[in-house]
């Protein structure tokens, strides 16, 4: 019955020009430095890279052709497994989108909450990525480390929404919920250990000297060349470009509060090191400034658009005509109005853009997802033809790719 | 003949222990199962915060390897497309018996929510699967409990070279 | 009888319409309300036939022809400072007229503007690459062919990026159903096993509600599975413990040893 494979061999598709000493290295899809599924085809002279021909859709899952077929509300759910080290802010990318396609305006809590997640997701998925790629660059102990204060943040999530992973806490014209009793003190306990803990990550590997040698002059991208791959948040915040959507484009309530976007002209993948790890200090310092914000805000969390988004729970047991309408939104979906929008976010990776052409149907006619790591992939072409093979690894670490949002 | 009264449980252990080569064998490889580290997807991020500091898979034995030559477990986290399924397919053939292969979370079991034209709807289509997991994305507790569970399912096999060959679909 | 279903666009439709509603429209603001898009229009105009622009949303909306497209870019990039190609795809209008929409999202980091240039193309018209003025393009191209089909010149690798080299039809097209044609259905069999298995391995379960006869259930109720279709006695839990004479792992719980933490580390 189990027959063996009729696979074809590796490299039947690809035409390289062999010259005499020249070997071919296929990385992946299976890699435990690839991040996911990244399949690279390296043309080697000895140790030195001359050409790589990055492969990917080994996670297509056909997202964008699912939201075609799904109402806005059921597609929220999948937004979270496209970037799934931050779930939060494809959520959110998600919900703004819609938001600003129907013209909605988010009461000041459910703002607040949304801010404070975003922020929360930004450290997760920062803590992760240098969990992962002190552990590519052999680090193992900051791996251990960051996934402990990783799983802190965790917790706040879990007591929010009750998932781990996959959040889906930002709805469509606000938050379900209001934040739990005590949630607010164990964020407070959670910002005063982060400092300390961000310290010993920085004491392992800021003058560690294998770090800095693997880090220091590799990876280097020019600003010209960020900026004709499209490159965002900190990939091109580490080349000099001081490009925040935070601060340029503010969305939410990123006005009012205070941070500072912080930019390097290294190039390198030690000056991206660098952003990283000021980014988190930056979100701790807003998640500071956000903790008074909460209370002052009335309780609201949901927007008041009956045409489009159910009422609140009381008054859908209570109000016969609240009940008509939420049966309505959930077995046919709200309609939009027709146009189209692309309304972006800095996520954790950088610009997160959604576009949406909307025929005034319940299904959206159209919806594109720009997600930076797609980019960020693609510049591997040009980077790595030069650096060395132990260097590549370096790279596709430090560039905080996510294989969910490459492929969609 | 005299007859010893002694109470082996309670007095110093037993000098003896008895047991068959099957037990024996398959004691020793379920408290040593190793997997590979196969993320796919969302999954993996809950396989790695399984390995890592709070949930510390190493207590059951196990170290995630990264060839398919040396690991006996392969846990499919995450989704498995129609473009990856052949690779996946070369792993397994490529590791070594006995295997065995954990199915985690539901787009690995089913299809799960991505019921379109690039998801493999189940991976059993492909390969011959041991436990599945159900959720998405599992928390780690689970992926411990079916490991755990999978300990328990290769302490009740045979260890002989001749397996069975196993069903698959 | 089968249901009727709609060759040409399988989209999923609203089951129920309402004849006498009338959608709203997003609106459109003229050009002149914004003294940067004003400006950067007029310079257009003067080179290029502009066939359509607005402001929706803030962001300016072009209409150019697709003859253009390469100059259009250059023009955008050199003169007019946008710096960024944030992202190109296109819009599968073919059921209702035979075209694609294609739409490249621009965005100028010196004058915190964002546009978008459009154009319309028939289903078999080839359009200019990119690449040479903006290297994003280069995926997103391929992306394009990959999903819609439209076909590019000029670029330098013109392959599938996502979906494997052998795969048919093009998945974005709104005539290619949800779930995959029949290649699709099949890709892995025939590509692993042969074709000859597909009857071995029959065809994919995609009906999440159905039970079949191996499946256990009753979990939640008796705190066990059993197999589908058998009675149940029993509503005692099955756990097999080390001191009952069960696996040797699994000890059971001494309630006097367990510290409860009062709140979390």
């Amino acid at each position: 019955m189990q027959k063996v494979n009729r696979l074809q061999p590796f490299f039947e598709n690809l035409v390289f020009e062999r010259e005499d000493n020249h070997m071919i290295v296929n990385f992946g899809p299976q890699h435990p430095s690839s991040h996911g599924q990244l399949r690279l085809i390296l043309e080697l002279d000895g140790e030195l890279v001359t050409k790589a021909v990055p492969d990917i859709g080994y996670l297509h899952r056909g997202m964008e052709k699912m939201a075609e077929n799904m109402i806005y509300n059921e597609f929220l759910p999948t937004t979270d497994r496209m970037d799934y080290i931050a779930p939060t802010s494809n959520n959110y990318g998600f919900s703004l989108a819609v938001e600003k396609l129907i013209g909605l305006d988010v009461p000041r809590r459910a703002k607040v909450i949304r801010m404070m997640l975003l922020e929360l997701s930004r450290i997760t998925s920062h803590l992760f990525w240098i969990a992962t790629h002190a552990l590519d660059v052999g680090a193992m102990t900051v791996f251990l480390y960051a996934f402990r204060e990783r799983e802190y943040a965790m917790d706040l999530f879990e007591d929010y929404c009750g998932a781990r992973l996959t959040h889906s806490a930002i709805r469509i014209g606000g938050v379900p919920l209001d934040l739990p009793k005590d949630w607010i003190n164990s964020l407070i306990k959670f910002i005063n250990k982060m400092p300390a803990a961000l310290a010993t990550y920085e004491g392992l590997l800021d003058q560690n000297r294998i770090w800095k040698m693997r880090l220091e002059n590799v990876g280097v991208i020019s600003p010209e060349m960020a900026q004709s791959w499209g490159c965002s948040g900190p990939m091109l915040r580490g080349s000099g470009i001081a490009w925040d959507i935070r601060k340029e484009e503010p969305y939410e309530l990123y006005d009012e509060v205070e941070f500072d976007v912080p930019v390097t002209n290294r190039c390198d993948c030690y000056g991206r090191y660098k952003i990283y790890m000021q980014e988190m200090r930056e979100s701790l310092k807003i998640l500071k400034q956000l903790i008074p914000m909460h209370k002052e805000t009335t309780p609201e969390i949901m927007a008041d658009a009956p045409k489009y988004i159910s009422a609140p729970k009381e008054q859908i047991m209570t109000q016969n005509y609240s009940l008509m309408q939420h049966f309505v939104l959930i077995t046919q979906g709200m309609r939009p109005p027709v146009g189209e929008v692309y309304v972006v976010t800095e996520s954790p990776k950088g610009e997160l853009g959604f576009y949406i052409n909307s025929q005034g149907d319940p299904y959206p006619y159209r919806l594109k997802v720009r997600t930076p790591s797609f980019w960020h992939t693609s510049i591997f072409q040009d980077l790595l033809p030069g650096q060395y093979l132990a260097d590549v690894v370096t790279i596709i670490g430090n560039a905080n790719i996510v294989f969910g949002e490459i492929d969609r | 003949m005299a007859q010893h009264k002694i109470n082996y449980l309670s007095e110093g252990g037993l000098p003896v222990a008895l047991t068959t080569v099957d037990k024996l064998v398959q004691w020793g490889r379920s408290n040593s199962l190793w997997p590979m580290t196969y993320g796919l997807a969302c999954c993996a991020i809950e396989m790695m915060a399984t390995g890592a500091s709070r949930y510390d898979f190493d207590r059951f034995g196990t170290i995630f390897r990264a060839s398919p030559r040396q690991s006996d477990v392969l846990i499919i986290a995450g989704t498995l497309t129609k473009k990856h399924s052949p690779f996946m397919r070369r792993l397994y053939d490529q590791m070594s018996e006995p295997k065995w292969v954990i199915s985690m979370g539901s787009c690995a079991n089913t299809g799960g929510m991505f019921n379109t034209y690039a998801t493999v709807q189940g991976a059993d289509r492909i390969i011959p699967v041991d436990i599945y997991l159900p959720g998405c994305a599992p928390r780690p507790e689970s992926l411990q409990y079916a490991l755990m569970l999978l300990q328990k399912k290769v302490r009740t096999q045979s260890c002989s070279n001749k397996l069975k060959p196993k069903r698959l679909v | 009888m089968r249901e009727y279903s709609d060759k040409k666009n399988r989209q999923a439709k609203a089951y129920y319409s309402d004849r006498f509603y009338l959608s709203p429209q997003v609106p459109k603001e003229k050009v002149d309300t914004d003294n940067i898009f004003l400006k950067d229009i007029k310079s257009l105009e003067s080179l290029f036939v502009i066939k359509e622009a607005y402001i929706q949303k803030g962001q300016l909306v072009v209409y150019i022809s697709a003859k253009d497209n390469l100059k259009v870019m250059k023009f955008l990039k050199n003169k007019l400072k946008y710096n960024f190609l944030s992202d190109i795809s296109a819009v599968d209008w073919l059921a209702k007229s035979g075209e694609f929409e294609i739409f490249y999202q621009m965005l100028s980091t010196s004058k915190r503007k964002r546009m978008r240039v459009k154009f319309f193309i028939k289903e078999k018209e080839e359009i200019k690459s990119v690449t040479s003025i903006y290297k994003s393009a280069d995926w997103a191209e391929r992306e394009m062919y990959d999903m819609f089909g439209v076909r590019i010149t000029g670029h330098h690798f013109m392959k599938r990026i996502l979906m494997p080299d052998d795969w048919h039809d093009h998945p974005l097209r709104k005539t290619y159903p949800l779930i995959g044609d029949e290649e699709a259905q099949w890709y892995e069999i025939d590509k692993i096993f042969g074709r000859e298995y597909r009857d071995v391995i029959g065809p994919e379960e995609r009906d999440c509600a159905k039970i079949v006869e191996k499946d256990t259930h009753r979990f939640a109720r008796i705190k066990h599975e059993v197999p589908f279709g058998t009675k149940y006695s029993s509503e005692e839990t099955q756990t097999e413990y080390q001191e009952e004479g069960g696996i040797p792992i699994v000890r059971k719980l001494k309630k006097s040893d367990v510290k409860i933490l009062k709140e979390r580390p």
